[in-house]
């Protein structure tokens, strides 16, 4: 780890104007993946301006009928919040399958949104790769590349990004609300992660500058038919080969709205509006689930080592929709798929 | 000292800013420090106050061997900066058993023979102090659920579940 200036914000206002004094700044508040990735030389800022302490950590009713997290509520106090389990269990659910315990406790709902790819070569400063180092190449293509994505991956870059609560997050609608030096703004949760292009050294569209103040949840949380499946190599405390979350609507045997979104497949939590659009008004049957899937994975690639990723998300689509519409959500403890 | 940074441009890697004065609590005990910014908790509490019964495993948030309580709640260590922590509360290892009774986790550990070499041990057993403070392990399922951030090379896990249980007051 690089020597840095340490300094605090005394309120939202005071941290924009702080990282906006030196370009390599950052801000820290959980700080489970920065410190991680400033230990392995990846991030070296000069400056951390340390956001932990500013008053955004509570849970409120938001005037859409919905909720607005505090970017500072851990993770740990937003999976077991009453009204998050109550409402909105698949978000629960997503986040109480990632990490451990006491990185819950750490992490904060902006961190979350914001943590970097776990890709090897990102980590390895010794090996090219173009998220870290623009320009130097891609070693995950003809590499180790069984983690990597399988959806919307370019010649530039293959890496997923890592975070479950991101996937319900995208499947339940969520706005980002974030702050910056021309004022507040709102973007939809499926635009602030970005796909990597020619530039995946961008992880999201936060401009330079902006701080996540917020996370909005629309009133309608999916409570009665919802999963969050994530298969995996161990069975706790990995990163998902494959996740995927689902919320429906059901009408008897019909589905009246349905949302889908997966995990560890892509640089960005990867929804799909085609494959809902072929649920809606659909009998929910495994011949409509098996077709949602194909819709999904249409465009999928595989590369030397994560080819089995295609027929495992195929699966676990299928699975997962199984488990919602049957009101039977996949429970994190319990190490049996239902 | 000076190197390239990623940007190409030359990075000063011995910044030198000036120490950062921090209070913590440890053990009861308030502590007061002067600390480079950069010093992780587990860094200060071994190396500045000779707590070593925190265990430094991989340094990396992967292994659980550093966790501490701030504040109640379990943390890993090597991943927390000492100066953020100021003004908070840390408890130990050192600092769980009162007036030489050993904590009820710690006597169940031995009860259950809950650990072989004994360097995930005290990281384990802040851990299952936190777990009883949240009270969300109802069943052994969910303690091997919320126990996973602790790794055990061992493989005392049987040993450990069934510890935990006892201090629960399990059968």
């Amino acid at each position: 780890m690089i020597g840095f200036q340490f300094s605090r914000a005394h309120d939202v206002a005071d941290a924009v104007r702080q990282i906006a004094t030196e370009p390599s700044a950052k801000f820290i508040a959980g700080g489970t993946n920065l410190i991680d990735l400033m230990k392995q030389d990846v991030e070296r800022p000069l400056r951390l301006i340390d956001i932990s302490r500013l008053p955004l950590k509570s849970v409120e009713e938001a005037a859409n009928g919905g909720l607005r997290i505090g970017a500072l509520v851990p993770n740990a106090d937003l999976a077991y919040h009453p009204l998050i389990a109550q409402r909105y269990p698949m978000l629960a659910s997503s986040i109480l399958a990632g990490a451990s315990a006491q990185l819950r406790n750490m992490a904060s709902t902006g961190g979350n949104l914001l943590q970097r790819t776990r890709c090897c070569y990102f980590y390895d400063t010794a090996t090219p790769c173009n998220k870290r180092e623009p320009g130097s190449g891609c070693s995950a293509i003809g590499g180790l590349n069984r983690m990597h994505a399988i959806l919307g991956a370019s010649e530039s870059c293959i890496a997923t990004h890592p975070s479950d609560m991101c996937v319900a997050l995208v499947a339940l609608d969520a706005t980002v609300h974030v702050a910056g030096p021309g004022g507040q703004r709102a973007i939809a949760f499926a635009d602030f992660h970005r796909l990597p292009g020619d530039a995946p050294q961008r992880d999201t569209t936060l401009q330079a500058s902006e701080i996540v103040t917020a996370i909005e949840l629309p009133e309608r949380g999916f409570p009665a038919h919802h999963t969050y499946l994530k298969i995996r190599d161990r069975l706790s405390y990995a990163f998902a080969l494959v996740s995927a979350a689902v919320g429906l609507e059901l009408e008897g045997n019909t589905i009246k709205d349905a949302r889908l979104a997966l995990g560890g497949v892509a640089h960005k939590p990867w929804r799909d509006p085609t494959a809902e659009t072929a649920l809606r008004g659909q009998p929910a049957s495994p011949s409509t689930f098996a077709r949602a899937a194909d819709i999904v994975l249409r465009d999928a690639k595989g590369y030397e080592h994560n080819r089995f990723k295609i027929d495992l998300a195929r699966r676990a689509v299928v699975r997962a929709l199984t488990q919602a519409a049957a009101g039977t959500p996949q429970v994190q403890s319990s190490k049996k798929i239902a | 000292m000076a190197r390239t940074g990623p940007d190409g441009r030359a990075e000063d890697i011995v910044a030198v800013p000036e120490k950062v004065p921090v209070a913590i609590t440890v053990n009861g005990v308030l502590k007061h420090l002067r600390l480079a910014p950069w010093t992780t908790l587990l860094d200060t509490l071994r190396d500045r106050l000779d707590l070593t019964g925190t265990k430094k495993g991989c340094d990396h948030g992967q292994c659980g061997a550093c966790t501490v309580l701030v504040d109640g709640r379990r943390i890993n260590s090597c991943l927390a900066l000492a100066v953020m922590q100021d003004g908070a509360s840390v408890t130990t290892i050192e600092g769980l058993a009162t007036d030489g009774v050993l904590h009820a986790l710690q006597q169940a550990f031995i009860d259950h023979d809950a650990f072989q070499c004994g360097y995930c041990t005290p990281g384990q057993i802040c851990s299952a102090a936190g777990l009883l403070a949240e009270g969300r392990a109802k069943s052994a399922e969910e303690i091997r659920e919320l126990m996973s951030g602790n790794i055990c090379r061992c493989g005392a896990y049987p040993n450990i579940v069934a510890a935990i249980q006892q201090a629960m007051g399990q059968p």
